[in-house]
């Protein structure tokens, strides 16, 4: 037991890769087995990892989720920020720039919108359940853009991590909610040709969310939400812990 | 080689990260503004530079497309690692912001499907398709 908890110590991060590799397949595989494809496995994945950071915040009383496990201390590397940015930028080497063009206007204005909007909902709802620091409602703001967008705000902006963790849940239930929405209304909200999936893409933006509610509803419409969606992370990035930023400190004062 | 790939996105990474602070320091923000975001636009500008000159080989994309495909459990990672128990203290919060957001959006999907000239669906562009193909003598 003391050799096996040596091992796995010492070598964290490759537990981590253990550990999480057998997350998502697990997740998967409920996605698959279970919720018959109605819900994505990474959403799934997630929703565990929340899970499993509150079960352990219980446990330790610590406040970093499992990372105050020793053995699973690696997942602390792994998810950190340094890792976290390596990846998020490696994403946007997928991005069809010849493509992006033909979404045009129509595209760039839902890509606007789709940061605006979240944000200023998720902002003004900061404020009504009482948070007054603008560093605190830019978070929660950027978390209704999407999971990423948050926590990246908030790790740059120097947000507390229950604001950080609160902004992540937002845009996992963001995400979770346009996965399994996005079938239902389809037909009412005319997502049935690239057009209007591009639109889809810019304005919903979680990467996950998207192609998760677009597989569940037109395979094809897949790449043409996705192509919109890749955008609005890094926009979502660049703009709120900058301009939106600037914007809710000089509305909020401080 | 597969480590160039690695290290043209640890250098945009870099780069970007350093953009952000010093955008940061000239913002008179403590934070890194966008250093993400701009490290972004760097790699898909120097991605599109170098296969202009057919530099993109594929051990280079290789190196750099394992690290995007490894995004979702690197979220998944950092989930973990949040604290949870003080956010789920205040999950109306959590509960509202989400809905709203959707319903929102949504409805501006609508809307902005609607203005426009209608696009034509995914049937339509196949069916075309099909058409082109019978007409120019392929069976399909």
């Amino acid at each position: 037991m003391e050799i096996l908890k040596h091992d796995l110590t010492a070598n964290s991060l490759l537990t981590a890769f253990a550990i999480i590799g057998l997350v998502m397949w697990l997740s998967n595989a409920i996605s698959k087995h279970v919720l018959f494809g109605r819900v994505h496995g990474s959403a799934i994945a997630i929703v565990l990892g929340l899970a499993a950071a509150f079960a352990a915040g219980l446990w330790t009383g610590g406040e970093k989720g499992v990372v105050d496990i020793p053995i699973l201390s690696g997942i602390g590397l792994m998810g950190g920020a340094m890792l976290r940015d390596f990846a998020i930028v490696a994403t946007a080497f997928e991005v069809d720039v010849g493509q992006a063009r033909k979404a045009g206007a129509v595209g760039a204005l839902a890509l606007g919108l789709g940061t605006l909007l979240p944000f200023i909902v998720g902002s003004l709802l900061a404020v009504a359940f009482g948070y007054t620091d603008a560093v605190s409602i830019t978070t929660i703001g950027a978390g209704a853009v999407t999971y990423i967008v948050g926590p990246v705000t908030g790790a740059a902006l120097g947000a507390s991590s229950a604001v950080i963790a609160l902004s992540i849940a937002t845009g996992v239930f963001k995400a979770v909610l346009v996965m399994v929405g996005t079938p239902i209304v389809a037909k009412a909200i005319g997502l049935d040709n690239p057009r209007s999936a591009m639109v889809f893409g810019g304005l919903m933006g979680t990467v996950s969310g998207v192609s998760g509610g677009l597989a569940a509803t037109d395979r094809r419409l897949v790449p043409y939400g996705a192509l919109t969606a890749t955008f609005h992370t890094g926009l979502g990035c660049l703009v709120a812990p900058s301009i939106l930023y600037l914007a809710v400190r000089a509305l909020a004062g401080g | 080689m597969m480590i160039s790939g690695v290290a043209m996105l640890a250098l945009c990474t870099l780069l970007g990260s350093i953009l952000g602070d010093l955008l940061g320091v000239a913002l008179g923000v403590k934070a890194n503004v966008g250093g993400v975001g701009i490290a972004m636009i760097l790699l898909i500008a120097t991605r599109l530079w170098l296969s202009r000159r057919g530099l993109l080989t594929l051990p280079l994309k290789l190196g750099v497309e394992f690290w995007g495909a490894l995004y979702i459990p690197i979220v998944v990672a950092m989930a973990a690692q949040q604290n949870v128990l003080v956010a789920a203290r205040s999950g109306p919060l959590v509960l509202i912001a989400g809905i709203v957001t959707v319903f929102v959006c949504f409805a501006t999907v609508a809307l902005m499907s609607r203005i426009g000239e209608r696009g034509e669906t995914m049937d339509e562009i196949e069916a075309k398709a099909r058409g082109e193909l019978a007409t120019s003598g392929n069976p399909v």
